[in-house]
Order: structure tokens, then C-alpha cells, then sequence
């Protein structure tokens, strides 16, 4: 009987190292692919080249890690606004009849697959813009805001978590000083549980670099260092989404190492959010 | 008795990886990939070969033209699909034209302008030109469409079109035939390439050098920018692929294909 | 004062996240609900995806999901048990907490590449729904796991007492006492990773093809739905039978997320 429960600790031990064996996989076979390119062409050419040209032998990839940064930066200036606004609602101002639509709302919003974002910025976006501000419409603009609205559930559920694990006493005490509604949660509860909301904030971001067919359909993909918010982009995950099906050889490695780039992102954003909701709960 | 639930979950994907093993490849039928451009044409034609011989399975698949003759080296695929002809590092290959494309230089209906010379399209593409002024058009910035690096289409238009010229790293970028026609359909300032096949009534095909771009310009040579549909094979075909190559080539294929806005092979079909 | 205007900024906030979700929906399902019917759901695409329906997609999407979920869920279910049951918080716990967070925040492109050249290249898979179901696998891990944690933390360890003091092992303590208590909370995760499947388009289409024939094995490729409207929308073939497809791929995801939800909220009133 002993016996039996010691194996079935150890398989269970091994099913458990699934997640650490894919995502060691994951890397492997990334690198593999990628990090031949770039030691090829040099890393200054790759990270620092402003052209990327593949029928030339042109990866400079320069250009696209700027554009992730626009779009990401973008959609952060109108969803942080925008979510710890409905943060504040959610957890401040319910019950009352907005509220009960507005969480089935960040559901929905958080189950549309991305490609349903992309074609509603196409049709119904992409031609507002167009006529209204100008630029051919596909652009960094377009693309911050239909992702500010696709990153909204990731920064809303975190934040709402982090002010509700906050102890009911700051809110009391504050209160009880005489300090009004509002000055309790901006002064008080909001810096209280900051790390939680920045931590969320930093998830959201690596959710927007990390889009690729909401921004294939909506960008405009052109490859060219962007100027105004009103310029067709083309990010990291566009670059590989847009290319990957008809690149072989060269090219084909070059999508890989824009893919090292994007993970090597990814990765110290989420070790940074990690870190810093690990370090609330205490 | 009380069956382990966990157990037999386990064991199901364990069963499932040894039958799967065990029926390797049982997908019988034939694989046909590359072109983007050829792919719907491929899937139409599929479709009619399955419906008339019950039991065949045909999957096409999409990769573009240099993948498409890489996988019927490599045997990946039993027949690659190319919208360019072979360079010659791929001559060893075996390649049948089904039928001839051309591409369309399109712009949006609303633009007045109907006529360009090969020099000007080649100087827009390229950024020489800026604005629609400049070639008696409105005053307003030029928006370039093109297709992504890699697309048989796109080599095609840098081949005929541009020569030694780059398309300007300010174009739009989209990745199929049908985007860039969407692109332009609503963009006024919009002007791009397609395959003519795909011109539909939401873009204007303009005239290249007074030259229209209709099947009977392609026949008679006037219309330059053609590019073959090519179905590629490591050797001579055989089986299946052989009774599909010979389906295409077939008048009523043949027809099929024409009615799509391609120029068929087989000369007497396109005058029906 | 400035509490007025910071609930008047605030409730704008909330209107317009509502109004966006409700434009989205609406959008979509205005165009596409009338071209939902019985035939559409059962036809599969003919015509290039002119014409039929979406029954091979539907098909495909089933079969990409089940394979996912046989995979993922005695996985990531397992992976829970061992962390809630079975260790500390130590060094093994950290490192596979590590493992799974990380995970959690790859994106989708990504396990697109490594799914590309790991299932399809490297174990010759090809483009099969095996090569897509094993990568969505992947994907769907940190849900799972995250899921069932909180599920079987919200068992009270009175439960466990009891059966331990009965004379249970852990193992039938975990299977018989805490597994079907927690089961609620585990469907919904893996109810909740099926609604992700079903709108997974980047990795998809790097791993599982975009054939449209009904797949006869697991190594056929196959073309799931968000695939379909993607590349129905893209390439401008029909534009109503894009938004037929579109429609169905969000009442689709809807109807899982609202099953999911309503999970939830029972097992949320059974536990209290």
C-alpha cells in the first residue's frame, strides 16, 4: 500500500513537470531555429537594423520592436484609465443596475477571440479613422484602441482582486477621518494596493505586445519606422504572423529570432508581474 | 467497483497516441500545397474531382509558392502549387501550367484615374510618386497596398512591374489577395495588385499603357503582366495525383477555371 | 467636488465598455444571424466557402478541442493535485509555479512557431489535428492548473480529516474525496479552456492546416472555425458567409462561456 502511494507521488511528480517540460521545450526549439540567424547576421544588424527587406537578405528588426512599444504604450494610455475606472465601479459602486451589466460585459469582452476585434476594427474602425483623422486608417491607432479593450478583462480581474484583498479597516478608517467617498479610494485604497494594479498593468501589457490577428487585420503592416499615432505599423507578432506560412530558409530563422525577441519580452514582464503580486500575498 | 477516474483519464490520450501511431498516415488521398494565389482555384477543383470520384480525399493547402515547390521536393506534398515559374535551382522538378493568371493593378472606383504607364506604376510602387496629382488625379497622398515578401504575387508584380526597383518600405502590407482588394474597395487614395481572377466590381482594374487587362489581351500577348499556374511534381505523376492532373487539364475543369476569371490552358475553352 | 466628476469619468468608463461589447455583438451577429440555419450548420463549405456551410469546421474544431482537453486536463489536473495535496511550498512547488506562470504568458504566435516546428516538423506529424490539439494542450495547461488549485483550496481540510481518520490513503482521500468535490470547479476551468480553444486562430494555423475537407484521421489537416472566418474575411469571398461564420464561432464561445459562468455561480451557492 506504501509502495503504491510512493509511485503514484512520483507519477504524479512527473505529470506535474509537464508545464516546466513544454515551456523547456518551447524555449529549446525556439532558439534553435532563431539563434543561428542572428549570430549570422549579427546582432547589431538584427536588433538595431532599420530595414527588413528578406529578399534582400535585410533583417533588421528595429522598426517592429518600436511599433510593438507604440501600439503596446497606446492601448495602455486608454485602458489603464479605462480600467481602473470600471475597477473602481465594480468593487465601489454595486450593487446598482450598470454594475450587473458591466461584469457580464468584461466576460464577453474577455471571450471574443481576437479575430472577431480585429475584423469589428476593420469594418467599423478603420474607416472612422480614415475619414475623421486622417492616415490610411490601418494604423498604430486603430490598433491601441481595439487592444485596450481586449486587455481590459486581464488588468479589471486583477485589480478588482488586489482592492478587494485589501482589509476592510482603510476604507472604515478612512471614512471615519471624514475623508469623503472618492479621497478614500484615490488617497487611500488605490496606493494601497498598488502593487496589484501595477502588477496587472504589466500583465495587460504583455497580453497586448503577445496580440498578432487582431493586429494583422488592423495595422496595416507596412515596414517602416512609425512617425505619427495616424502610421501603418507592423509589430514583432505581426511580423511573424504575416510572414510565417511562406518563409523558408533565411527568412524562415529570421521569424524565429523575432520570435526569441517577443519571448525574451514576454518573459521579463511576466517575471516582473510575478514578482510583484507574489510580493502582496503575504 | 470503484474505477479510478484520474487513471483512466490518463490511460484514454495513451490509447489515443498508439492508435494514431498505429493508423500512421492512414489518411489516404493526396496532398496539394503552395501558392496562395492557385489555392481557391485548387480547392474548386478538389471539390469537383471529390464529388465525382466518391472515396478520394484531396487536401489543399495554402504556403505560398516557394514552400509549395519546396514540399513536392521533399515529397511533403504530392503536388506543389506555384504562381511563378521554376528558378533554376528547381528545374529537376516535373511542372504542368493549368492555367494562366494575370495580375490587375487596382485602385478604388472612386479614382478617376483609368490609364498608367508601366514607368509610372513602377515609380508609385517605389515612392518616386507621392500623390495622385502627379499623375492627374486629385491632390492626395498615394496609399501603396502590396502583398507580403514571400507571395508568389508579390514576386510576380516585382518581376514585370518594378524590375530593379523596391517597392516603397511605406506600402500597406496584407497577406492575401482578397485583403488588398479590401483595402483598396474602401480607400479612396488607394492603389494595389491583385490577381485579376479575384476583380470584382468593389475595384477598378486600370488599363497598363492603354492595354486592358481582359483573357483576350492575355491570348494575344498584349497584356503583359501573366503569370502561369503551375502543378509541380517531384517526377512524373502517378495515381491519384495523375487521375487530378488530368481532371484539371480537362475541358470541363478547364471550363471551371475560366468562369473564375483565369485563362485556361486548353485554347477553344475560353470562348464559351 | 471632484468626487462628481470622478464618478461621472468612472460611469462613462463603464457605459462605454458596455456599449463597445454590445457594438461588437451586434455588429457581428446582425449580418450573420440571417444566415444561420439548419443547412448551414450541417453542409460543409462548398464553392471555395461560397456556398454550404461549416460542418467540417465545426468538425474540426471539435476534434482540436477534445484532443486538447485529453491531454490538458489529466495534466494540468494532476499538476494541481501534486501542488495542493502533495507538497509544501518549497523549491519543487516554486519551480513549477514558475513553469506554469511563464507559460501562462507566452503568446499565442509563439506556440504557434513552436507547435510549427515541434508537432509538425520535428515528430512529423505534419499538419494534423493532432500537431493542433497538442499545442492548444499547452496552451490551455495554465488554466487548468490555475483552475483546479483554487478548486480543491476551497475544500475544507475537515473533509480530508474524515477520511483519513477512516483509514484512507491519500491517493483515495484525493480521488474519493477531493477530486469529486472539486469537480465543479475543474469543468468550469476546463470549460473555460475550451472557449479559448474554440478562438484560437494564430497557433492554429501554424499547426492544424486550413483543409476544408472533412478530416478522416488524426493526421488530417483540418480548418476550425475562428480559422475559416479568418481567412473567409481575408480573402473577401464572401463577405456573408464570413459573417455566417463569425456568427456562429461567437454564439459558440458564448454559449461555453455562459455554461462556464452558470458553473460557477451554482458551485459558487453549493459550496456556501
Amino acid at each position: 500500500m506504501e509502495l503504491k502511494e510512493k509511485i503514484i507521488e512520483k507519477i504524479l511528480l512527473l505529470i506535474a513537470l509537464s508545464s516546466i517540460t513544454v515551456l523547456t521545450l518551447i524555449t529549446f526549439f525556439i532558439f534553435e531555429e532563431g539563434l543561428p540567424l542572428i549570430l549570422k547576421i549579427g546582432p547589431k544588424a538584427f536588433f538595431l537594423g532599420g530595414k527588413w527587406i528578406p529578399s534582400k537578405g535585410l533583417f533588421g528588426i528595429f522598426p517592429m520592436i518600436v511599433s510593438s512599444f507604440w501600439v503596446t504604450f497606446g492601448a495602455l494610455l486608454l485602458g489603464i484609465p479605462l480600467g481602473l475606472s470600471c475597477t473602481i465601479f465594480l468593487c465601489e459602486w454595486t450593487p446598482s443596475s450598470l454594475a450587473t451589466l458591466l461584469r457580464p460585459a468584461l466576460q464577453l469582452l474577455a471571450a471574443i477571440p481576437s479575430v472577431i476585434y480585429g475584423f469589428w476594427g476593420l469594418i467599423v474602425l478603420v474607416p472612422l479613422i480614415r475619414n475623421y483623422l486622417g492616415g490610411p486608417g490601418l494604423s498604430i491607432l486603430t490598433g491601441s484602441l481595439v487592444l485596450s479593450f481586449m486587455i481590459l478583462p486581464t488588468v479589471i480581474t486583477i485589480s478588482e482582486d488586489s482592492l478587494k484583498a485589501l482589509p476592510p479597516s482603510y476604507k472604515a478608517g478612512s471614512l471615519a477621518l471624514g475623508a469623503t467617498h472618492w479621497q478614500t479610494i484615490w488617497r487611500v485604497l488605490i496606493p494601497a494596493a498598488r502593487s496589484g494594479i501595477v502588477a496587472s498593468i504589466i500583465l495587460g501589457m504583455g497580453r497586448a505586445i503577445g496580440e498578432t490577428m487582431a493586429m494583422i487585420m488592423i495595422l496595416g503592416n507596412a515596414v517602416k519606422m512609425p512617425t505619427s499615432f495616424l502610421d501603418s505599423a507592423r509589430t514583432l507578432t505581426t511580423n511573424i504572423g504575416i510572414e510565417m506560412g511562406y518563409a523558408t530558409g533565411d527568412h524562415r530563422q529570421a521569424l524565429f529570432a523575432t520570435g526569441i525577441v517577443l519571448f525574451f519580452i514576454i518573459m521579463a514582464l511576466n517575471t516582473l508581474a510575478i514578482s510583484l503580486s507574489r510580493r502582496r500575498v503575504r | 467497483m470503484y474505477v479510478n477516474p484520474k487513471i483512466s483519464l490518463w490511460l484514454l490520450p495513451l490509447l489515443l497516441i498508439l492508435l494514431s501511431l498505429g493508423c500512421q498516415r492512414s489518411k489516404a488521398g493526396i496532398t496539394v500545397a503552395g501558392s496562395t494565389s492557385v489555392e481557391p482555384f485548387s480547392e474548386l477543383l478538389a471539390e469537383e474531382y471529390m464529388s465525382q470520384h466518391a472515396g478520394s480525399h484531396i487536401y489543399v493547402q495554402g504556403g505560398g509558392s516557394t514552400a509549395g515547390i519546396e514540399a513536392a521536393t521533399t515529397g511533403a506534398a504530392n503536388i506543389g502549387m506555384s504562381s511563378r515559374y521554376l528558378i533554376d535551382s528547381e528545374n529537376r522538378l516535373h511542372a504542368v501550367m493549368i492555367a494562366k493568371d494575370a495580375i490587375a493593378v487596382i485602385v478604388n472606383p472612386k479614382n478617376p484615374i483609368g490609364d498608367l504607364f508601366l514607368g509610372q506604376i513602377r515609380n508609385i510602387f517605389s515612392g518616386k510618386i507621392k500623390n495622385w496629382k502627379e499623375v492627374g488625379g486629385a491632390l492626395h497622398p498615394i496609399v501603396l497596398v502590396t502583398r507580403e515578401e514571400g507571395s508568389g504575387t508579390r514576386e510576380s508584380f516585382q518581376k514585370f512591374v518594378m524590375e530593379k526597383a523596391d517597392i516603397s518600405l511605406e506600402a500597406l502590407v496584407q497577406d492575401s489577395n482578397g485583403a488588398v482588394r479590401q483595402v483598396v474597395s474602401s480607400d479612396p487614395s488607394a492603389i494595389g495588385y491583385i490577381s485579376l481572377g479575384l476583380v470584382n466590381e468593389e475595384v477598378k482594374a486600370i488599363r497598363i499603357s492603354g492595354v486592358e487587362p481582359t483573357v483576350a489581351n492575355i491570348d494575344n500577348g498584349q497584356y503583359k503582366l501573366v503569370r502561369p499556374f503551375l502543378f509541380v511534381f517531384k517526377d512524373q505523376p502517378t495515381g491519384e495525383a495523375k487521375a487530378f492532373l488530368d481532371f484539371v487539364l480537362s475541358p470541363p475543369a478547364q471550363k471551371l477555371l475560366s468562369k473564375e476569371g483565369l485563362v485556361p490552358v486548353l485554347p477553344k475553352v475560353g470562348q464559351e | 467636488m471632484t468626487q462628481s466628476i470622478a464618478k461621472f469619468i468612472i460611469w462613462m468608463a463603464a457605459l462605454s465598455t458596455i456599449a463597445v461589447m454590445v457594438l461588437i455583438l451586434f455588429q457581428i451577429l446582425k449580418e450573420g444571424l440571417p444566415v444561420l440555419h439548419l443547412r448551414f450548420f450541417l453542409d460543409s463549405p462548398k464553392d471555395m466557402g461560397r456556398e454550404g456551410g461549416i460542418l467540417s469546421t465545426i468538425v474540426g474544431t471539435m476534434a482540436l478541442t477534445a484532443v486538447a482537453i485529453l491531454f490538458g486536463a489529466p495534466l494540468g489536473v494532476g499538476t494541481a493535485i501534486l501542488l495542493k495535496e502533495y507538497t509544501r511550498e518549497g523549491r519543487t512547488s516554486f519551480i513549477i509555479r514558475f513553469g506554469t506562470d511563464c507559460l501562462a504568458g507566452i503568446p499565442s504566435i509563439i506556440f504557434g512557431l513552436f507547435g510549427f516546428v515541434f508537432f509538425v516538423i520535428y515528430l512529423n506529424f505534419g499538419w494534423s489535428i493532432l500537431s493542433g490539439g497538442l499545442t492548444l494542450a499547452a496552451m490551455i495547461l495554465p488554466t487548468v492548473i490555475s483552475t483546479t488549485e483554487e478548486a480543491i483550496k476551497t475544500i475544507p481540510h475537515s473533509y480530508r480529516e474524515v477520511s483519513y481518520s477512516l483509514g484512507g490513503t491519500k491517493w483515495q482521500t484525493v480521488t474519493r474525496v477531493v477530486l469529486p468535490n472539486a469537480l465543479p470547479g475543474i469543468l468550469t476551468g476546463i470549460l473555460l479552456s475550451i472557449g479559448r480553444s474554440i478562438g484560437e486562430t494564430a497557433a492554429i494555423i501554424l499547426t492544424a492546416g486550413s483543409s476544408l475537407v472533412m478530416p478522416t484521421s488524426l493526421f488530417s489537416p483540418i480548418r476550425t472555425m475562428s480559422v475559416h472566418f479568418y481567412i473567409l474575411a481575408r480573402e473577401g469571398i464572401s463577405m456573408k458567409m464570413a459573417y455566417g461564420a463569425g456568427a456562429a464561432l461567437v454564439l459558440f464561445v458564448l454559449l461555453i462561456n455562459m455554461i462556464a459562468q452558470w458553473l460557477i455561480n451554482r458551485y459558487i451557492r453549493h459550496r456556501t
